[in-house]
């Protein structure tokens, strides 16, 4: 007899451009997200993201290798118009995405009263920490997956599963947002933009790197984030992650810059029913995307056919390693060594 | 035809302390409001689980004091709801039938509706009229609105001639932080802990200490953040003492003052002459500062600026 194996959780891949699309499928993403153009999702930066005829093409390629495409439309319809939002729901339903990823109310209620058969995932950026809060989604607007927010244990994520019928999704490799996603808006008291109100966090328009007598400066409108010595590597100014002064002590004082990587942690994710993990990265090349994806790929894999016997070989990690930022793994708040 | 005029008087609400201050400390603060001129006090923890000077029962009593003293008083829920102790308080907040509760996540929304009379936190990220529509469906009929929203934001949300209204057809009453610092981000973790190098879980309490919160500069010397256990703020106090023409003519009727540990009921005072007694404002917000309120000042979200900028009049 054919045995089944058990059922894994869904690799779902970034893109941000049609390559990235194409190598994340081919190296057997299970599902691919992306956004549009424009402000409409949070990773909104200069030659990302798709246009119609791209969609359309990235749809026609994952869906000829049975690959899901979603997009991500988790930004908050702007005050004054609404119009790009419900023309980006209007798209995604007319360029055949599976699903959308959504955060505005908003904008969920204008799928619920236009789209009611259009597959609803509630992004990350809708601060959803608890069953409750997923469930006010479930209830009103017909959320059938959460992708929680990177701050809770293990022991948290689990008891939420028990408590919910919606499919949980948690982040599994990339950069970390130590704050709360959809509840920081360090970005915009700094440069007037956020990832709510503009899809973007220390926008490259505000950065501005100086030569300075201790080296060379990172600067976020004008804001001193971060000054490098010459043999230090420099990293981009996210201004969490930049290094201040707290009661006269100079110190990366919010967060260090750490990539998140849970692969270690992948065969708990399985038991305790997570059902897909988000590779972040839709601003990396597609090179990274192909690289990081193979290794879940195979990860994935293993943990399914033997979970008993399950550990994260050394040239995974290796290859992982390459692309972390600031050359550091941690598993992020999962289990808190900061506790 | 008859047209809504925008309410004679700017209502004032002493938002929820979000600092960590001693059981004593805030029984003080809030006997002094008693005798004020706040309309609304809302009260309980908001920021850190962990702080527990006061219990639910204590807020509740001190609710009915203020009540009694002829104050509208809110209840707040934490913000970041992680883990289901986190839930049961909520839980409690929903079966106390006193006190209006002010969400501040889904997770309050979920429990609450339709059980108090719920305020709408400035956290809900609400920055539509489709979307405070959805959530006045609820039952709201207050809304604290997000920092980031400007004057022109505000007004393209809920005008004062053409409010959203919830389902019985009562108008929504927008709420505008007016001063304090801006709460930016929240996190699970504790940055005051991580400053001292304790853990979360056995902080000691650091953040007592703190009760304006843990000054950041930059490495130059400019005050940028302030961290306040899980919670980080701008180190700029918004104060939009100047602004009540073009506050009222953008729809808000209320206006959201933070607490701060030094100087406050003078800060009061002030708002309520200038906004609703047509005092002049001038050399007032310039006397705070000797009084211990902090500073610099900003207004620039109002404005669509970076939040951090002060725009003079």
């Amino acid at each position: 007899m054919h045995q089944e194996l058990p059922e894994g959780p869904e690799l779902v891949c970034p893109a941000g451009s049609l390559r990235a699309l194409q190598v994340a499928v081919d190296a057997g993403a299970d599902a691919v997200y992306l956004g549009l153009k424009d402000a409409t999702n949070a990773r909104n930066f200069a030659g990302l993201n798709f246009d119609d005829a791209q969609v359309r093409d990235g749809v026609a390629h994952a869906h000829a290798h049975g690959a899901k495409v979603l997009m991500a439309l988790n930004t908050y319809a702007d005050a004054h118009d609404a119009g790009p939002w419900h023309r980006a729901v209007d798209k995604a339903v007319s360029l055949g995405a599976d699903a959308l990823i959504v955060a505005d109310t908003a904008v969920m209620a204008y799928c619920r009263d236009h789209h009611p058969g259009l597959r609803l995932h509630l992004s990350v950026q809708a601060s959803a920490t608890s069953h409750a809060a997923i469930e006010f989604y479930r209830r009103r607007y017909g959320i059938q997956r959460a992708v929680l927010p990177r701050v809770l244990t293990l022991q948290q994520v689990g008891q939420l599963i028990r408590h919910t019928a919606v499919h949980i999704e948690v982040f599994g490799f990339g950069s970390l947002c130590v704050m709360v996603e959809g509840r920081c808006a360090l970005s915009s008291y700094v440069t007037g933009q956020s990832p709510n109100n503009a899809g973007v966090c220390s926008p490259p328009s505000a950065v501005r790197w100086v030569d300075g007598p201790e080296g060379v400066q990172a600067r976020l409108n004008d804001v001193l984030i971060d000054c490098y010595a010459p043999d230090e590597s420099r990293g981009y100014p996210t201004l969490c992650k930049g290094r201040f002064d707290v009661a006269g002590e100079r110190d990366y004082a919010i967060e260090e810059p750490t990539s998140l990587n849970t692969l270690a942690l992948l065969p708990e994710l399985m038991a305790l029913g997570v059902k897909a993990i988000k590779i972040e990265g839709r601003q990396r090349s597609a090179a990274y995307v192909g690289q990081v994806t193979a290794v879940w790929r195979a990860a994935i894999d293993h943990a399914r056919a033997a979970p008993g016997r399950y550990a994260v070989l050394p040239e995974w990690t290796a290859q992982l390693a390459r692309h972390a930022e600031g050359q550091q793994h941690t598993l992020g708040a999962y289990n808190r060594p900061w506790r | 035809m008859t047209t809504t005029l925008p309410p004679a008087r700017l209502a004032l609400t002493v938002g929820q302390v979000l600092y960590h201050w001693s059981r004593s400390s805030l029984l003080h603060f809030y006997a002094d409001l008693a005798d004020g001129p706040a309309d609304t006090i809302v009260l309980g923890e908001a920021v850190c689980a962990r702080r527990r000077e006061l219990r639910l029962d204590d807020w509740l009593a001190l609710g009915r004091e203020l009540s009694a003293a002829g104050k509208d008083v809110v209840l707040a829920t934490q913000t970041l709801i992680e883990s289901e102790a986190d839930l049961r308080l909520l839980e409690r907040q929903a079966e106390q039938h006193e006190f209006a509760v002010e969400a501040g996540d889904a997770s309050a929304l979920q429990l609450l509706a339709g059980r108090v009379p719920l305020v709408l936190g400035p956290h809900l990220n609400i920055y539509s009229r489709a979307a405070l529509q959805e959530h006045a469906d609820l039952g709201a009929d207050r809304w604290v609105a997000p920092v980031e929203l400007s004057l022109d934001q505000l007004a393209a949300v809920n005008p004062a001639q053409d409010p959203v209204r919830t389902p019985a057809g009562r108008p929504m009453r927008t709420e505008c932080w007016a001063f304090g610092r801006l709460p930016l981000a929240f996190s699970a973790r504790c940055f005051t802990a991580r400053h001292h190098r304790v853990p979360k879980d056995d902080c000691g309490y650091r953040c007592l200490a703190d009760p304006d919160g843990l000054l950041l500069s930059s490495t130059e010397g400019r005050p940028f953040l302030v961290l306040n256990g899980t919670q980080t703020q701008s180190a700029t106090v918004q104060n939009l003492l100047g602004d009540g023409a073009r506050l009222r003519a953008a729809g808000v009727a209320s206006l959201r003052l933070s607490p701060c540990a030094q100087g406050f009921s003078q800060v009061l005072a002030d708002f309520d002459e200038v906004m609703n007694g047509q005092a002049s404002m001038a050399g007032r917000a310039e006397a705070w500062a000797a009084l211990g309120v902090p500073g610099p000042f900003s207004n620039g979200y109002l404005h669509r600026l970076p939040g951090m900028v002060w725009q003079s009049a």
